[in-house]
């Protein structure tokens, strides 16, 4: 039903946007918050909790005090739930779902007696495996043990993911078969902050104040033996107005000199209003990085920096994408055959290229189109004008074929035919004819110069 | 001052020290690295300045400095002009090791270049600069000298189009194409590269033309006639008293 359609059935309709990965996090911190009850607590998306209260349920003065506790502290967030324990998450999930409200089920009780009432629904099935055992006939958890295993069995026998198969999912409900489950681990990011009596307004004290939530932050990364790859800087403002800067380095790093010379060139631009009065830099993203000795900037001077805080701050005032590194990637196509990534990363695995191949030093961006002399339909070039000059052709080697890449082209492209040359003062270059005179494909063939050999 | 306290200066390169002594020698390949500055000017429509400053730069190259990356860089101007580093068609024992940086303005240019030279963990450095840039002045050069020679990084600083200014480079080429030698199994196809080079200015080495082969290991012979007869050279760097019976 569209929107327009319910609205016009009933008028005072409330409406929302849909935020799945809103609710994906809110669902989250649920589970972390929910650890209150058990050691560790799973997601179940959409909308349910799974948590392990195996031997904590005595804290709260039993199972039904637990489950109490639970639907009160629930219920004053203002969230609807159903809640229910029982001996495997598969039944848990059972009878919160489709059984009496706030349902316990004991480890002494017979499980298939006591859960055979409920609809097949709650063995969490796909909708077409729910629809398949409805017009077989089976409606409830009983009505499956009712049927010999080896009948079922040969029915579902290619069914492999637990979601389609009944007779996993009844397995898994009775604790026959194992069902692991993912924890959700809290992660607290490395957080420094400097509250200020009085608000700042100039850069010198902000300089000042960076320098020590650096020193801060470094301290804290080095207790945890971690270095920061993105630092966030917040700023709040008397007006209440938060400034965010956020910083991204190619290396773990936890260097308090490095970290305030690469913010330096990122608070140019800050306008302070009437002033800073909270400043908090935080480590979103942190690696794994051993104890060294401490680099002095003193050492830096003297001895050179390392690449990482070379790559750093030629990035922080270039750019991310100025700094790249070429890698071979499985083309024919000329520009196709490298790609740029960023540096430092571990080389990806890539073939051996061809040695009898020339390839030239340079590749101009676009290949620019010549006007060349040639023997047609498919001979040696002979003179040809590039940039407004006449080049004489004293030597060539070609053609070297190189078809287009059909799997991935459109059918109107043509084939190239390389060749390398040498102009009447030495010059060499890389050009090429773009298809054939009489391929279909075109007029006559164009020719491009597309690299500068060395 | 005599030449042994000179050298010992750690700011005096070894060779700058030699030439003050009066034994400016003939530059040839495979003297190592005793230039941390040099400047190429080269036309840019052809690759030769940057082949060039390859070819020198893995002759100069310490087997300690084997496995370490390096750096181009390259202005907006010289991108459009020459187009960029093509990885298949670098040196076979250089293309792994590469690191392009793309600056858009001059300025930028010679940050990055400064930066690169002052890192410790880099073989050398490549700058290619098109034009004669206002940013890159006198100061500037004397800035990339000063730093290439306290830190012992190497830089090729490759001019595209350029006009000879004023620079503190210690080396200063002009390098064009020159015709390739016929390979032995096409004599029409182009062969190994080739360049024809000018050694116009340098404080350690005496003047020169040469024709530069990319022979892995790098090859020159003299391009300019051995005994020029009655006719005067230009004086260029050279000291006029000095006694050239090697030449």
């Amino acid at each position: 039903m569209r929107l327009a359609d319910a609205r016009a059935l009933c008028p005072e309709i409330a409406v929302r946007p849909s935020d799945p990965a809103g609710d994906l996090a809110f669902l989250e911190s649920l589970a972390v918050w929910a650890q209150r009850w058990g050691p560790w607590s799973a997601l179940d998306p959409p909308d349910g909790l799974v948590i392990d209260v195996t031997g904590a349920a005595h804290l709260f003065g039993g199972e039904e005090a637990l489950l109490g506790d639970a639907a009160r502290a629930l219920a004053r967030r203002g969230l609807a739930a159903r809640l229910a324990i029982a001996p495997t998450a598969g039944a848990a999930w059972a009878l919160a779902h489709h059984g009496p409200a706030q349902a316990i089920l004991g480890p002494e009780d017979d499980a298939a007696r006591c859960l055979g009432e409920l609809p097949v629904a709650a063995l969490r099935l796909d909708d077409d495996v729910l629809l398949l055992l409805r017009r077989l006939g089976l409606k409830r958890l009983g009505d499956l043990s009712g049927i010999e295993r080896p009948a079922l069995a040969r029915r579902f026998r290619n069914r492999r993911s637990a979601a389609a198969n009944p007779l996993i999912r009844l397995d898994q409900l009775l604790g026959v078969v194992p069902e692991p489950l993912l924890p959700v681990i809290e992660h607290h990011a490395p957080l420094a902050q400097r509250r200020l009596l009085e608000p700042i307004r100039h850069r010198e004290l902000l300089d000042r104040v960076v320098a020590d939530l650096a020193e801060d932050i470094a301290r804290m990364l080095e207790g945890l033996a971690q270095g920061a790859r993105r630092l966030e800087l917040g700023l709040w403002k008397v007006d209440g107005e938060v400034v965010i800067r956020r910083l991204e380095m190619a290396a773990a790093t936890r260097d308090p000199a490095h970290i305030v010379r690469l913010f330096a060139a990122k608070l140019d631009d800050i306008d302070a209003g009437f002033g800073v009065e909270l400043v908090r830099l935080r480590a979103p993203w942190t690696q794994p990085l051993a104890l060294s000795q401490r680099d002095f900037e003193a050492a830096a001077e003297d001895h050179g920096t390392s690449l990482a805080a070379c790559i750093d701050r030629i990035a922080v005032r270039l750019g991310e994408a100025a700094v790249r590194c070429p890698v071979a990637h499985p083309s024919h196509i000329p520009e196709r055959a490298q790609r740029w990534r960023a540096p430092l990363e571990p080389p990806p695995p890539s073939q051996g290229e061809l040695a009898f191949h020339n390839r030239p030093l340079k590749l101009l961006d676009r290949a620019e189109p010549i006007a060349v002399l040639y023997a047609t339909p498919d001979g040696l070039p002979r003179r040809f004008r590039w940039r407004g000059r006449v080049h004489e052709v004293a030597r060539a080697e070609g053609p070297e074929r190189i078809a287009p890449e059909w799997w991935r082209e459109r059918s109107g492209v043509r084939l190239r035919d390389y060749y390398r040359i040498e102009d009447n003062e030495g010059r060499r270059y890389w050009i090429y004819r773009n298809g054939l005179a009489g391929d279909g494909r075109g007029g006559a063939p164009e020719w491009f110069l597309q690299g500068l050999c060395a | 001052m005599n030449t042994d306290a000179i050298s010992s200066h750690p700011l005096v390169s070894r060779g700058f020290a030699a030439g003050l002594g009066g034994g400016a020698s003939q530059w040839r390949p495979g003297l190592g690295a005793a230039v941390r500055h040099s400047e190429i000017f080269s036309p840019a429509d052809e690759a030769s300045g940057a082949g060039a400053a390859l070819a020198l730069a893995l002759d100069q190259a310490d087997a300690d400095h084997a496995e370490r990356p390096w750096l181009w860089i390259q202005d907006k101007a010289a991108r459009r002009l020459g187009g960029r580093p093509y990885r298949p068609g670098l040196p076979a024992a250089l293309r792994h090791r590469l690191i392009h940086v793309a600056a858009d303005k001059p300025e930028d240019a010679l940050f990055a270049l400064e930066e690169g030279l002052r890192c410790r963990d880099l073989a050398f450095v490549v700058g290619e600069i098109a034009g004669n840039p206002r940013a890159l002045g006198l100061t500037a050069s004397r800035r990339l000298s000063l730093a290439a020679e306290k830190h012992g990084t190497p830089l090729w600083l490759i001019r595209l189009d350029a006009a000879r200014d004023l620079g503190s480079a210690r080396m200063r080429w002009e390098v064009r194409s020159a015709p390739s030698p016929r390979p032995p199994w096409n004599a029409a196809a182009p062969g190994i590269p080739s360049w024809s080079a000018e050694l116009f200015r340098a404080h350690t080495h005496q003047p020169g033309h040469w024709i530069l082969r990319d022979d892995a290991p790098l090859a020159a012979e003299s391009a300019a006639p051995p005994h020029p007869g009655d006719l005067v050279r230009a004086a260029g760097d050279r000291s006029l008293a000095l006694n050239r019976t090697s030449a």
